[in-house]
């Protein structure tokens, strides 16, 4: 490794496997430090191409998204940074074909739990060819003022508080992606801020180590000291101490290792980092604390004296005249996202849509405010679903039970009536599932289906102002309007249909009053002495019942069972059976394979 | 997390299975393994070696020198062997300052030997170390001179030329054997994701390479690629550590979640607890609290990273409960700690511990808990706030303290109060 500079003011980068806020917080920082360019140039979706929206300072821009790590890489070719948000399973192979990849010189890989051995195929690959390998298991990095991976450094006020927008002195490097925002932080208190600061990631094995990095920092000019976070466990930090004993390093570098708690614990313990690990005494903190010391490094007696001692570093390097002093800038101010303002009460922004009758935010979704596991666990049916989504309350069981009951009686009344022909006709068409179900609901209306609203409304209004059954057919008649729900085509006076007797066994029964069925009785029995096909039709008999619910469980008001009535839930009962019916016949005909339908000649009367 | 240590049962029975499979090797040997539930007439069933031949017997949980502490038993037949490990099952042994119980046996056939080799590999940051001897066996440290060592890189194939000088010192006719044993175990090691393995020692029987004593490590993180290789392989506690049933259940529950548990009991009586997020700040924390002297009053090692409100309300109540277990009217210290967060939101976080606090208000009181949290981050301002809020309800004092203060300055705070 060694060389100097990673990245400039003008470095840009691939994103792989596209996730919004880390891009976000890339072009924030870009924007922050007075960037030009943004620095992701292209982000890398498998599968996926088009283009991503996200914000440069107030504008909004497209960023190309490509499919394969090839196309955005010819697309792109000033892009050699490629930063990889791959899962563990994917992240070795997809950073090996970007290594490949002559425009990409360093990538940063984010994932934890990237296999000992992939690893080490690629740091074999990076330092054969060149390249750099950040991670993984790690946050990334920054160069401050010029260009910041993924989300190192936190929130923006956290990169201001930091000055992370305009370089400082001070190249700072460790394992922990957490501690080296936290002594982004301390640096900037006691120093004048960061260069560049590189966090390796906390495997056994890193892409690059930290005297990679106190190497390579040594040759930037910019840089005037280093800081080195080192963690127990693996033996990187000797490479320091050789390099240190070997004079190849000649800016003061201030270290410290953690872990010297290792020792508290008897038997060997994996603390949070893989490579964390309480090994053999070369691998301790306090050994390597010891190294670094007597190589000649600025070591402090502990975490809690590590500012003190880079304060001191880096007045020393002030009163020697070694610190050009920083020309500070004030950042621009970056409009915050409407998320996080609502969310810290800032502003507020009405709503475009109000539900009522659902919630899917928390553990589970709610029906009606009943949770999921309720309603599986207490043996609800379809019906009490319905129930909680359309009434928005638990009816008793009977009343579940009877729409479910109706349900089933109006599921599917063979091939031949408009709605299934329609659905069959459009199946055999070659359409798909929802085309063809779609094509025999929309069918339903006044004409087929839609009786069983009507009767609920014409009977509710005839009863509730007290019309004899003479009164209310003979002034339908004088209006020149069917009575719906009374006739069949084939049911006789003498030949019930089956359907509205077991209705009507149910409600007596069940229901605690059934004065609307009997009402509607009443006028089939004068129907009746019109015309024997003029019966109580399964249609008359739900309306007629379903005004007997609604009354009789008490748990409508007035109002509420008007606008039932009203805006159509008996319409509904009838498009939600019949929907299982006409799915039946689109898998019925496709399970058949039925051709293309096409009516007869012979049966169209061609005439002028 | 990352390399763990496996038994020698299961060393032994993967290097078997693949050895035949990589470089068709057919290792005779024969292993069988004793716990508390083994039913020895079962065992003997399945493994009919057993009462044909001379056995060895000894523990098989990973500490070493078991020779030399008198754990091994060597020539017995099978009724002395059932003998022996009925004698020893559940005995409290101390091995290098560790105690512990013994649970695990290996038995295996007894192989009268003259040849004991050293064979190790060991996976570094470049390449592989293999190291071989002539003179293995129990006082190999006594002859670690003798252990030759060849350094193989990342992307160099193990060779018989590479290997000549490794074991130059062998006579010439079992050069072949020795080298096609050597990288066909090192195709093992490669294609099963191994990170170490060590025989000592290895001998010849009937001229074929045959380990009597194996270690393995494997690289847990390479468990998506093996499950079918490694089938359902065990990764035993290093020996010594037997958690108690608070940390079983943190590590198990750290199994299921893509976030990160760690709990570790150090001392029931101690008085400053852990609940440090993020594998940097936690093991600082730590430091922090030895290097001022109190590592005896440390009562917990903690470490989260990302935990779901739940997860973390499961992690808070089982370090409240440890924490709140023995009281004895002393002041103790709560350490809500963690370093200036990139992104975990320190509000959502805090409504998990806030949760577990509220659960444990009478606890928290009886044992004279006070709370010092320091967090910095995504709206940490709300978080804190809420820690504030939280001990007033409860009664409970709480100091919450933001980015602008050093990291560990609770830790002085909580040694000062207590």
């Amino acid at each position: 490794m060694a060389t100097g500079q990673l990245f400039s003011r003008t470095t840009q980068a691939l994103f792989y496997n596209y996730k919004q806020l880390p891009i976000q917080r890339m072009l924030d920082f870009d924007f922050l430090c007075g960037r030009e360019t943004p620095s992701v140039a292209g982000i890398i979706n498998p599968g996926a191409e088009g283009f991503q929206k996200l914000f440069f300072g107030q504008e909004e821009i497209a960023i190309p998204v490509h499919s394969t790590i090839e196309a955005a890489c010819a697309a792109h070719p000033t892009a050699d940074v490629f930063i990889n948000f791959a899962s563990f399973r994917s992240a070795a192979a997809s950073s090996m074909a970007a290594l490949k990849q002559p425009t990409i010189r360093v990538v940063a890989i984010i994932a934890e739990g990237v296999p000992e051995s992939d690893t080490k195929q690629l740091i074999t690959y990076a330092r054969s060819n060149n390249k750099v390998v950040i991670g993984p298991a790690t946050v990334g990095g920054i160069q401050a003022g010029a260009f910041k991976i993924g989300d190192t450094a936190g929130t923006i006020d956290n990169i201001i508080q930091c000055k992370l927008y305009r370089p400082g002195s001070v190249g700072f490097v460790s394992k922990s992606g957490g501690m080296s925002n936290e002594m982004y932080n301390t640096i900037a208190r006691v120093t004048d801020g960061i260069y560049e600061g590189i966090a390796i990631g906390g495997d056994v094995f890193p892409g690059s180590t930290l005297s990679d990095h106190v190497l390579r920092f040594n040759n930037i000019p910019q840089v005037k000291m280093m800081v080195v976070l080192g963690e127990l466990g693996g033996r990187d930090e000797y490479s320091l101490v050789e390099a240190l004993k070997q004079g190849k390093v000649n800016k003061p570098v201030v270290a410290w290792v953690s872990g010297t708690c290792a020792r508290l614990f008897k038997s060997e313990v994996q603390f949070g980092h893989a490579g964390a690990k309480s090994g053999g005494e070369m691998e301790s903190a306090q050994a390597k604390n010891q190294a670094l010391r007597e190589a000649g490094a600025v070591v402090p007696t502990s975490y809690e004296a590590f500012e003190a001692v880079i304060k001191e570093t880096f007045e020393k390097l002030v009163e020697e005249g070694k610190i050009t002093p920083v020309k500070e800038v004030k950042p621009p101010q970056i409009p915050e996202d409407l998320n996080t303002a609502i969310k810290s009460g800032k502003v507020r922004a009405p709503t475009h849509i109000i539900s009522t009758i659902s919630d899917d935010r928390g553990e589970e979704p709610c029906y009606a405010g009943v949770p999921m596991s309720s309603i599986v666990e207490q043996g609800y049916g379809v019906g009490d679903v319905i129930s909680l989504l359309w009434f928005k309350r638990s009816l008793p069981r009977y009343c579940t039970h009877f729409i479910e009951i109706c349900i089933m009686l109006c599921a599917d009344h063979g091939p031949c009536v408009s709605g299934a022909h329609n659905t069959i006709v459009t199946a055999r068409a070659g359409k798909d599932l929802v085309s063809s179900l779609v094509s025999g609901l929309l069918t339903i209306g006044p004409r087929f289906g839609g009786a069983i609203d009507d009767a609920a409304r014409y009977f509710k209004d005839a009863y509730d102002r007290g019309l004899t059954p003479y009164e209310f057919v003979e002034g339908m008649k004088k209006k020149g309007i069917r009575v719906p729900g009374i006739g069949h085509r084939i049911k006789r006076g003498d030949n019930r249909d089956k359907r509205v007797e077991l209705l009507q066994r149910f409600a007596h029964t069940h229901f605690p009053s059934v004065k609307y069925m009997e009402y509607a009785v009443q006028v089939e029995t004068y129907t009746l002495s019109k015309a024997n096909n003029l019966v109580l039709n399964v249609d008359g008999a739900i309306g007629s019942l379903f005004l007997d619910l609604l009354a009789g469980s008490g748990m409508f008001s007035k109002q509420e069972i008007d606008e039932i009535v009203e805006i159509g839930y008996l319409n509904g009962l009838f498009v939600l059976a019949r929907s299982i019916g006409l799915i039946g016949h689109t898998f019925d005909q496709k399970r058949l394979k039925q051709p293309l339908y096409r009516h007869p000649w012979e049966d169209v009367l061609y005439t002028k | 997390m990352a390399r763990k240590k496996i038994r020698e049962y299961d060393s032994k029975s993967l290097l078997k299975q693949n050895l035949k499979r990589l470089a068709n090797i057919e290792l005779p040997i024969c292993s069988a393994q004793v716990t508390k539930s083994t039913d020895f007439t079962e065992l003997l069933d399945k493994e009919k070696w057993l009462s044909a031949r001379r056995l060895v017997v000894k523990p098989d949980m990973l500490f070493g020198k078991r020779g030399k502490s008198g754990l091994v038993a060597l020539n017995l037949d099978f009724a002395e062997v059932i003998q022996f490990v009925k004698k020893r099952l559940g005995q409290e042994i101390e091995i290098e300052g560790c105690k512990g119980p013994i649970t695990t046996f290996i038995i295996e056939p007894f192989i009268p030997h003259k040849e004991e080799y050293y064979f190790a590999i060991d996976s570094e940051r470049l390449g592989c170390t293999i190291s071989f001897s002539e003179c293995g066996g129990v006082e190999i440290e006594e002859y670690w001179d003798k252990v030759n060592s060849i350094f193989l890189p990342t992307d160099s194939p193990l060779t018989n030329e590479t290997i000549a000088p490794l074991i130059a010192g062998l006579p010439l006719e079992i050069h072949g054997k020795i080298s096609d044993f050597m990288k066909g175990v090192f195709a093992v090691f490669q294609d099963l994701d191994f990170s170490f393995i060590e025989m000592n020692p290895f001998t010849l029987v009937d001229g074929e390479p045959y380990p009597l004593d194996m270690r393995g490590e494997v690289d847990e993180n390479a468990g998506f690629k093996n499950e079918e290789k490694w089938g359902n392989l065990e990764f035993p506690h290093p020996f010594g550590r037997i958690p108690s049933p608070e940390e079983s259940f943190i590590h198990d529950l750290n199994e299921k979640t893509s976030a990160s548990l760690k709990f570790t009991l150090l001392n029931p009586k101690g008085r400053i607890w852990n609940m440090i997020a993020g594998g940097g700040a936690s093991l600082i924390y730590t430091d922090t609290v030895g290097d001022l002297g109190y590592a005896a009053e440390l009562g917990n090692y903690t470490e989260y990273g990302g935990p779901s409100e739940e997860e973390m309300l499961k992690l808070a109540r089982v370090i409240l409960d440890c924490a709140t277990a023995n009281p004895d009217g002393r002041k103790r210290a709560l350490l809500v700690g963690g370093n200036i967060a990139n992104l975990t939101d320190v509000g959502a976080t805090f409504d998990g511990i806030i949760r577990a606090l509220k659960e444990k208000k009478s606890e928290l009181r009886e044992a004279n808990i006070h709370i010092y949290v320091r967090r910095g981050g995504p709206n940490y301002q709300t978080g804190l706030a809420k820690m504030q809020a939280v001990g007033e309800e409860l009664g409970v004092p709480v100091e919450v303290y933001g980015p602008e203060a050093i990291m560990t300055g609770i830790c002085n705070r909580a040694i000062e109060g207590i």
